[in-house]
């Protein structure tokens, strides 16, 4: 099990009842270690309210172009994107892309 | 009187005579001196007292930091909500030569974000408003107006006179122009961006060498997912924040603040509610495979300006045509067969817009169900009737929106979800109907 705070931003908490930021325990049967990839399956199994906001977030089984990922506040490309392995106290942000302006 | 006596007193008016040539002799250098430095001063004594209150700011170096504002230039693209905030401090910090490229007019609804525009300039080009601002703010700074819409035909011509680039647009395809174009004429892009109560801000291609708008995002997200401000909304303070947050930036870029050594490629995410936070993200580099800043470009000038760069087609657009034209009904029909009929058949008219756009106005008689609301019910029409009531699969359905497009895909839903069989769109939606049929309803 790994306890995580999980952050959706940009407008993207209208898919996860409009909460911003979730404190969560993740928790995968049969896995000691859990990575980003294991994080995003949990969150659409747990986090997002209706099924037809999962395209919203994923397209073709990863998160969709307009959306960032962050790990601790920096770009999860930087750290190894899915694969990485959570620890306790991690901070996963995602962020939809502004147009706007 | 003795010899000495009289030797003394020859001596001191000797040297009183020459007190007071020397004195005539300092004034007269004083004024030289005076003079050629009036001709020597790096600006107008306006200037030195206009700027005074920043010079004396440890970071701007004083006077030696002044003069590379002022023999600088900085190109704002977009007079809109981040550029109206941006482009007075441009202007007051003393930027020497400010370029606003907008070819969109000013609009009443722009006016609770777009502050540097007035009631008394709605029709007016929102460049042409702005300079109007800037040359009474601040005379000592050129600004010229570009009201074009920027293209791949004439982005090059117009970026060449600048330093930098602020990107104030609102699409992801001028984002993608604007980066390419800067990327391949060398200068750095402070980018921002923001919808309802956030903000984001990067600066692209520092240096040459900073990461591009591509190698942030090289793939355009769908259509379907990209808000406007117009669509989402957006609080006038909040993006208003971002925009003076640009000149920041772009202080620091002129002013040599940030070098090749201390540069972190990063993402500024401002948001204003629940509480005020300004998040800095670190982000990835270069994109060694970036079609435009990495070391295999084909995105060149050669092949922006050709147009085989094509952005419309890479960023898409929306279809929301979806319905076959038996399926729709103008709105002068609808006025004349149902609202303003005397024969009073029944009908049910459904309004899909979300329930704080139905609040600002709407038609009376009318039932309020978002398109998401329909997708989120089970497909019975049990179901409907719950939110509906008496609704039948035989009932005569009209629907209504604010521009006619989430009307047609409401009523598809009802046709092919709960198996209605008379249901039509309204074109054009609410906003068509008050031009066309009730100009005394608020539009918003």
């Amino acid at each position: 099990m790994v306890r995580l705070t999980v952050e959706f931003l940009g407008g993207l908490d209208v898919i996860v009842k409009k909460q911003r930021q979730y404190k969560v325990d993740v928790k995968v049967d049969g896995k000691e270690e859990i990575d980003v990839g294991d994080l995003i399956q949990w969150i659409v199994a747990n986090l997002i309210e209706h099924e037809r906001d999962v395209n919203v977030f994923l397209e073709n089984d990863s998160i969709r172009p307009g959306i960032l990922t962050l790990i601790n506040d920096t770009d999860w490309e930087l750290e190894g994107e899915k694969e990485y392995v959570l620890e306790d106290g991690d901070v996963i942000s995602f962020t939809s892309t502004l147009h706007g302006g | 009187m003795t010899e000495s006596e009289r030797s003394n007193a020859h001596l001191l008016e000797e040297i009183e005579r020459l007190r007071t040539e020397n004195s005539k002799l300092r004034d007269e250098l004083d004024a030289e001196r005076c003079s050629s430095n009036m001709d020597k001063l790096p600006m107008s004594l306006d200037e030195f007292k206009r700027y005074g209150r920043q010079m004396i700011v440890d970071e701007t170096e004083g006077l030696k930091g002044q003069l590379k504002l002022k023999n600088s230039s900085v190109l704002v693209v977009g007079a809109g909500g981040l550029g109206c905030p941006s482009l007075p401090y441009l202007a007051g910090a003393g930027i020497g030569k400010i370029g606003i490229v907008d070819n969109d007019i000013v609009d009443t609804s722009n006016l609770h974000r777009q502050v540097l525009h007035d009631s008394t300039k709605v029709g007016m080009f929102k460049c042409e408003s702005a300079k109007q601002v800037l040359n009474k703010l601040n005379p000592h700074v050129s600004v010229t107006t570009y009201p074009v819409r920027l293209s791949n035909a004439n982005a090059f011509d117009i970026f060449e006179d600048y330093d930098v680039i602020l990107d104030c647009t609102d699409t992801p395809m001028a984002r993608y122009l604007i980066s390419d174009v800067a990327v391949n004429l060398g200068k750095p892009v402070v980018s921002a961006s923001a919808l309802r109560t956030e903000g984001q801000l990067s600066i692209f291609n520092f240096a040459n060498s900073g990461p591009c708008y591509r190698c942030f995002y090289p793939t355009p997200p769908a259509p379907t997912s990209v808000s406007s401000c117009q669509e989402g909304g957006v609080l006038g303070p909040c993006v208003g924040l971002v925009g003076v947050a640009m000149v920041v930036e772009t202080l620091k870029l002129l002013l040599g603040v940030y070098t090749i050594e201390n540069f972190k490629p990063f993402l500024l995410q401002y948001s204003g509610f629940p509480d005020q936070t300004l998040r800095k993200f670190k982000m990835r580099g270069r994109r060694e495979d970036c079609p435009a800043s990495g070391s295999n470009k084909t995105v060149t000038r050669k092949a922006i300006e050709s147009g085989e760069i094509d952005y419309h087609s890479f960023c898409g657009s929306r279809n929301y045509n979806v319905l076959k034209e038996d399926d729709r009904i103008t709105v002068k029909k609808f006025e004349e067969e149902y609202r303003n009929s005397s024969n009073n058949k029944p009908y049910f008219l459904l309004d899909v817009r979300p329930s704080l756009h139905y609040s600002i106005s709407h038609l009376p008689d009318t039932h309020n169900i978002t398109v998401n609301e329909l997708r989120d019910l089970q497909p019975e029409l049990e179901e409907l009737q719950t939110k509906i009531p008496h609704i039948s699969k035989d009932s005569e359905v009209l629907v209504i929106c604010r521009y006619g497009n989430d009307s047609q895909l409401a009523t598809q839903l009802l046709k092919d979800k709960f198996k209605l069989k008379d249901v039509r769109d309204i074109k054009g939606g609410f906003f068509k109907y008050i031009d066309e049929i009730n100009p005394s309803l608020p539009k918003y």
